[in-house]
């Protein structure tokens, strides 16, 4: 699935206009706990959060994150919005909460892209 | 790519408005006669309709400049031979049709100027003068569309150029053991530009070549040390980062506090983080665990009141190495 096919599915709204559309999404990723995300998060995931500040970005920046997904509508700061413009990732947000995306997602063909916890490899492929 | 595309409000997408951006940039850098059309095919008012339709033909060009003593008179087009020949009369002169309302551009203009022109009237080339209006080249569309993309891939070569020289340069310079080594001073409390070093680290790591993998790895250490930083610091700290051929070295130090129970600080889960902070997303216990899970190996010391040195090193194997660009291995 590429981040345009992402945005209709979602009912979705990207809040930067530069994002590469083009981008492949392979998989999905829900957390609102960062560091979470940063442990076990598998590249070119879609990230679901319901946090909005610009550490969003970074992480996502980070972990190699194709898109953004801000659940419940909710709208970032400037800040973050300006740091997912000099990034290029799309933000996008979306009136759905956070099950009903990841069940939607899910329906649509994206799987998870988070580690299990127990698995002691490396989440970034050591 | 012309500028009526989004003068006119019509739908276009993001990424177009971005290509948009950088072409528009160029219509302004390029210049006419860095575009246009200098092997000039003339006619002169007396040349025939029926030759110059034979001149087009043999040329493929849709249009000539007229020329009379080295002065230019008139422009003769396609359109208007279909007018002469709407009048069965191709045995007359050049004169009779051509068009002498002349619109022309500057060899030193902008090619936005060209563009503005053609999207202002309906010709489909322009004669190209000098100061003293002498003819120099004539430019269309086309010229512009070719000198546009000619310009966007030179850009692009660029890129690989700078990405290319980071990546060759430990081979360029000759030393028993050399090593970059960058330096970022993290304040405390700074969340609004949490991880902009991280973010430039793993940027250097992938312009010198290093695989996405380990830049990654890299990244991800560095961010989580940083946000300990900005957190748990008393002044904040300094992120220093070795880069060699073999090997990226991390050394992350402060002045303060201190931990004062290492082993507890390692353990998952444990956290002396403020709900600020876990409000951010951060401060859950999982930083160290998170650093140690990406490195090979990790070195956590610390004195209470002194304060914490953290030294990570993430080593490179034959197929990962940086900066000698023999197999950067890019998936």
């Amino acid at each position: 699935m590429i981040v345009s096919e992402l945005i209709d599915l979602i009912k979705g709204k990207l809040i930067n206009k530069n994002a590469d559309l083009a981008r492949e999404v392979k998989g999905g990723c829900g957390a609102d706990l960062m560091s979470d995300v940063l442990a076990s998060i598998q590249p070119e995931a879609v990230l679901l959060t319901g946090l909005c500040n610009p550490q969003v970005v970074r992480t996502a920046q980070m972990a190699d994150v194709a898109a953004i997904i801000l659940v419940r509508g909710k709208v970032p700061p400037q800040e973050t919005i300006d740091l997912a413009e000099s990034e290029r990732i799309a933000l996008i947000s979306s009136p759905f909460g956070m099950f009903e995306l990841c069940g939607r997602l899910y329906q649509a063909g994206l799987h998870s892209l988070e580690m299990p916890v127990s698995d002691p490899d490396c989440s970034c492929e050591k | 790519m012309s500028n009526s595309a989004t003068n006119q409000g019509k739908n276009i997408t993001d990424q177009q408005a971005e290509n948009i951006t950088r072409v528009e940039e160029l219509s302004y850098e390029l210049k006419v006669d860095q575009v246009m059309t200098k092997e000039l095919i003339t006619v002169t008012p007396e040349t025939e309709m029926k030759e110059a339709l034979e001149i087009f033909r043999k040329n493929r060009i849709s249009g000539a400049p007229v020329v009379k003593n080295d002065e230019l008179v008139g422009i003769v087009s396609i359109e208007d031979l279909i007018h002469c020949l709407q009048h069965n009369d191709l045995d007359s002169r050049v004169a009779k049709y051509m068009s002498t309302k002349l619109l022309t551009v500057r060899n030193t203009d902008p090619i936005i100027e060209a563009l503005k022109l053609f999207v202002n009237s309906h010709f489909g080339r322009l004669p190209v003068v000098d100061e003293n209006s002498k003819l120099l080249g004539i430019i269309t569309k086309g010229n512009i569309t070719r000198g546009l993309l000619a310009a966007l891939q030179h850009d692009y070569q660029e890129e690989e150029v700078r990405r290319y020289r980071a990546s060759h340069l430990f081979e360029d310079i000759e030393s028993d053991r050399s090593s970059l080594i960058l330096r970022y001073t993290i304040k405390q409390g700074d969340f609004t530009h949490g991880g902009a070093a991280s973010s430039a680290i793993k940027r250097a790591l992938l312009r010198l070549g290093a695989s996405p993998q380990i830049a990654r790895r890299a990244g991800i250490a560095v961010y989580e040390a940083e946000m300990n930083l900005i957190i748990h610091t008393t002044h904040g700290g300094i992120i220093r980062v070795e880069i060699e051929p073999h090997q990226i070295s991390i050394n992350v130090f402060d002045d303060g506090p201190g931990i004062a129970d290492i082993d507890q600080a390692l353990r998952p889960g444990y956290s002396t983080a403020t709900e600020t902070v876990r409000e951010l997303g951060f401060g859950a216990g999982m930083g160290l665990v998170n650093i140690q899970r990406c490195v090979d190996s990790m070195r956590l010391e610390s004195i209470v009141g002194k304060g914490t040195s953290l030294k990570l090193k993430i080593l490179l194997h034959d197929q990962e190495v940086v900066g000698e660009g023999i197999t950067t291995s890019k998936e």
